[in-house]
């Protein structure tokens, strides 16, 4: 078994056998970080840059930290400090940091595509950790390898994404990760925060929160972006929480050994309460540390392989 | 599997033996085995070594820790392959501080995996020595590397292909050779690539 593309652009084009070797690998990389010396050599001599155009804590570092504890050397480029500010385009920025003899670029862009585009111009591996509103593989890969690790199986689970649905990347991949390894997906949040054509996701759609979570095994709660709440897609933070917000009294809806999870960073007291988010059933800061694994499997996966056909 | 046409080496009695005689060697060179761990190569190497376990048990009603070690992401050609090897889990659930660790492995031939397998001890402490226990040493080392406990010497051509089957993992005992078969694999395909019939590839 091996995966196909030596790109990670999306999980839409990945197929059940190849999510499941990245989860399988990532089992057994999930060991190193508990040992005493957090390194392997394996990557000695690879050169990975890491482009963040967009800010990140979580991803920066998690991917940074799982391409050290792989011994790959890392750059690490930040829009702010460079010559993107002199107007330098995405493509020539990126063709003279490989004219360093670059190896592997994990990316994350405003645009969706971004990373795509990258694949067209540059001979390095790519990554894509966030494009836009498109997909954001890695988090979504990690979300499912948490779920497996806590409750054993993906398949004929019930998960439900909850919260703005219309700008999460990581819900797109989760829909099409979730959906190709036979769990059942359903989608809650405000319909103004729905995207357009929702129902060709072929997932149930939700504007109830108790009937959606009625009898799910997984919750998955967005951030509400306070920052787009400008435009107005809700009334107020207030009623958000009033319709949409887990609260302790409706974890009662849910089956035996339900999971919480959350990609951060967390709105304590608007999406989620703190009762919620600290409690046995949250395995929120699980996927941070599973997040390091997941990554480190995907830069193992796709390292060294070289251009097909 | 096709494996009619091959040389036996060692069979089910000769396997039970040398495996009975390497556990009684470890005994007497560490003055039985209080301080010994095993660490067995990720497959047939972490069978033996549970072969071994099992023996010292019979012997000395001792319980000797065994520990499953992949050396994969040790490998030195890593870069070289087409595909990347699967990795297996590393389960390695005690400590190596101080212990005689003897590491254990089907086959003995360049002793590259044993270089890697002794850089990935190290990273999970200092043990107080590394010894090498193996089931069968071809020769044709590239690295210097030598065993303390030997199952069996075999004269070998550097074409030819060692197979160890053991008990739990493939019905039956037995070592034998496959003549001139690493030649012909790699004129027909390329030797690095993955591995689809479970073999370990290791050198």
């Amino acid at each position: 078994m091996k995966l196909r593309s030596r790109h990670l652009l999306g999980l839409e084009e990945l197929s059940a056998e190849e999510l499941t070797l990245i989860l399988d690998t990532a089992e057994s990389f999930r060991e190193i970080i508990e040992r005493p010396i957090k390194k392997v050599p394996t990557l000695r001599g690879v050169t990975i840059l890491n482009l963040f155009y967009e800010p990140s804590t979580r991803t920066r570092i998690s991917f940074e930290l799982a391409e050290k504890r792989l011994s790959a050397d890392t750059i690490a480029f930040t829009k702010d400090t460079s010559s993107v500010k002199k107007g330098e385009s995405l493509k020539d920025t990126v063709r003279n940091i490989e004219a360093l003899k670059i190896n592997m670029i994990v990316v994350r862009h405003s645009s969706p595509g971004a990373p795509y585009f990258l694949t067209q111009c540059t001979d390095s591996n790519i990554i894509n950790a966030g494009d836009g509103s498109h997909e954001h593989p890695t988090q979504a890969l990690l979300d499912m390898f948490t779920i497996r690790r806590r409750l054993g199986r993906l398949d004929g689970l019930r998960v439900v994404l909850i919260g703005d649905i219309k700008h999460s990347r990581v819900v797109r991949s989760n829909i099409w990760g979730l959906k190709t390894l036979g769990a059942s997906v359903a989608l809650c949040g405000p319909s103004t925060l729905m995207p357009y054509e929702v129902e060709k996701f072929g997932v149930d759609v939700y504007t109830d929160l108790e009937k959606a979570i009625d009898g799910a095994d997984v919750l998955n709660i967005m951030r509400i972006q306070l920052e787009r709440q400008e435009a107005g897609l809700f009334p107020s933070q207030r009623e958000y929480t009033n319709l949409f917000g887990i609260t302790g009294e409706r974890l009662r809806l849910l089956n035996d050994n339900f999971i919480i999870m959350h990609p951060g960073p967390v709105n304590r007291g608007v999406e989620i309460t703190s009762e919620v988010a600290d409690s046995a059933s949250s395995v929120i800061l699980e996927q941070v540390t599973n997040g390091q694994a997941v990554r480190m499997a995907v830069l193992y996966l796709l390292s060294g392989k070289k251009e097909e056909d | 599997m096709q494996e009619s046409g091959n040389e036996t080496v060692l069979d089910q009695k000769g396997m039970a033996r040398a495996i009975t005689r390497i556990s009684h060697e470890i005994l007497e060179r560490n003055n039985g085995a209080e301080s010994v761990v095993l660490i067995g190569i990720i497959k047939r190497g972490a069978d033996i070594a549970k072969r071994i376990a099992e023996k010292l048990r019979a012997i000395e009603e001792i319980e000797v820790p065994v520990g499953l070690l992949d050396i994969n992401l040790y490998r030195d050609d890593v870069h070289h392959k087409l595909d990347q090897p699967i990795i297996q889990r590393t389960e390695i659930l005690f400590d190596v501080v101080d212990r005689n660790v003897i590491l254990v492995d089907d086959v003995l031939f360049t002793g590259r995996t044993i270089r890697a397998a002794l850089d990935a001890i190290i990273d999970f402490g200092r043990p107080r020595s590394i010894q090498l226990a193996v089931l069968i040493d071809r020769g044709h080392r590239e690295l210097p590397i030598r065993p303390d406990y030997v199952g069996k010497n075999i004269p070998t051509s550097k074409d030819d292909r060692v197979l160890v089957r053991v008990r739990d993992r493939d019905q039956t005992d037995r070592v034998f050779i496959e003549r001139g078969a690493l030649k012909r694999k790699t004129s027909s395909e390329d030797n690095l690539s993955t591995n689809k019939t479970g073999e370990d590839e290791k050198r």
